[in-house]
């Protein structure tokens, strides 16, 4: 049986974590790949880096940081943040990225989205998709969530399944940094309206929160950052939880 | 000893790469080549491939010689080879993502789409999947029964002879995720992505 995945996310700026994990254990708390490798020896199904470099002059450091980490985690590694081309996509494969999520460029060129899967295969590319809600539907947002596109998030979703991208990952803007839980409405109903799996995102601030993403919001997997930062919760710790709810882990 | 990762232009191969440097370490020596010259004097052979099964057959084929030499040294000099995601989709005689192409039909069989049943199940199979081992490979020593292993991939392999399959996976049906044919092995799974267990599929391998 496939089991649903856990994916802890580390935000990285200029080659190194803001808000790490808190471990004793840590030579230097900020090194990323020090990070993914107590994540992925803990049982994390897959590491996920958002590089939040804001200058194109340190967007070189997230290559660095890739290439060291896959020469020391060996489970998928997806990046996003900043990617806007076939070059960079391709830069970050040749780093050792398993996959690459792209936000704004798919919406502003869903081509980028076309040209690479089929250069690539489907199985790399991810589309992130930041969605606010506006009445009874969810508007896609970009460039961090700063600017509303004003497309329909659902529409949007079926667009970016038939462009060929190979999962989904959607965040809900209403709950990201609130540890309220996820907008398990918004991830049910992109779930209903495609046959890609989907990553849910946004607003965990408890293990019951990633139950909830799976069940109610029929996520494959589900990613989480605070809750895994600060030691609050090990990856290990949160798959049991989900085991013992009868969700289908690896364990 | 040598073991050669035959670089067509499939795609990604840094994680396969990655992991058969971390296992071998540096007693074997790992080489990433299409060189044949380089290709032909190996000891053993990994066949990497990610993206269409038509993508990389195309991609073999612009190689002068590649398939050639492939055969010659699977086939006529029966020299270990492992077969890693649409690698071993390739084994077969044809394949039917984007348009029917012909494989390199090692192991007689096809290459179809998983059927999802109505988008019962969502495609690519993508994550953790536990395997069924039903017979004994070399390639699964200490392997146990039930392992997970990571999958990415929409099509499977479908041999006409099931004696060639060594593992199975469940998803919408039984997949074929392993065979073994005399000296040549296929994953469909991802064992440079398979955390530790992955990589002792590429120890067993590396020490055939």
């Amino acid at each position: 049986m496939l089991k649903n995945r856990i994916i802890p996310c580390l935000d990285v700026k200029n080659g190194r974590v803001v808000k790490g994990i808190n471990f004793v254990d840590l030579k230097d708390a900020g090194d990323p790949v020090e990070q993914a490798k107590i994540y992925s020896d803990g049982g994390a199904d897959e590491i996920c880096f958002l590089d939040i470099t804001a200058s194109n002059e340190n967007r070189d450091t997230i290559y660095d940081v890739v290439e060291r980490t896959s020469k020391k985690c060996f489970v998928p590694l997806t990046v996003g943040g900043g990617v806007r081309s076939i070059d960079d996509i391709n830069k970050l494969l040749n780093c050792g990225a398993d996959k690459v999520s792209i936000n704004t460029a798919a919406v502003e060129n869903p081509k980028v989205v076309l040209d690479s899967s089929k250069k690539f295969g489907s199985q790399c590319i991810v589309v992130a998709i930041d969605a606010k809600k506006n009445g009874d539907k969810w508007e896609v947002f970009t460039h961090g969530g700063r600017n509303n596109s004003r497309i329909d998030a659902l529409e949007y979703a079926k667009k970016m399944e038939d462009s060929g991208a190979g999962e989904l990952l959607v965040t809900s803007m209403d709950r990201d940094g609130t540890q309220i839980g996820y907008d398990v409405d918004l991830m049910n109903k992109i779930a209903s309206k495609v046959n890609i799996p989907l990553i849910a995102s946004g607003g965990v601030g408890n293990l019951d929160h990633l139950v909830d993403g799976i069940k109610l919001g029929n996520a494959s997997a589900v990613l989480a950052a605070s809750i895994f930062h600060y030691g609050k919760h090990s990856v290990r710790e949160a798959k049991e939880y989900l085991d013992s709810k009868g969700i289908p882990v690896r364990i | 000893m040598k073991v050669t990762i035959v670089d067509y232009n499939s795609g990604n191969i840094s994680s396969v790469i990655n992991s058969f440097k971390e296992v071998a370490k540096d007693k074997v020596n790992i080489e990433v080549t299409s060189d044949l010259g380089k290709i032909k004097s190996s000891d053993k052979l990994v066949l990497p491939g990610q993206g269409s099964f038509k993508s990389c057959v195309d991609a073999l084929n612009k190689i002068d010689g590649l398939t050639e030499t492939l055969n010659e040294f699977a086939i006529n000099n029966k020299k270990p080879l492992l077969g890693i995601c649409v690698g071993l989709q390739m084994f077969a005689d044809v394949g039917y993502e984007e348009t029917e192409t012909k494989g390199l039909g090692w192991i007689s069989g096809r290459v179809s789409k998983i059927d999802n049943q109505n988008g019962k199940y969502k495609l690519p199979h993508i994550g953790w999947n536990q395997i069924n081992i039903i017979k004994d490979s070399k390639i699964f020593k200490d392997i146990k029964n039930n392992s997970h292993m990571y999958f990415v991939h929409s099509y499977e392999f479908v041999p006409n002879d099931n004696s060639v399959i060594v593992a199975t996976t469940d998803y919408s049906s039984n997949i074929v995720c392993s065979v073994e044919k005399e000296n040549i092995f296929g994953t469909q799974f991802h064992p440079e992505k398979s955390d530790k267990i992955g990589l002792k599929i590429i120890d067993n391998f590396i020490n055939l």
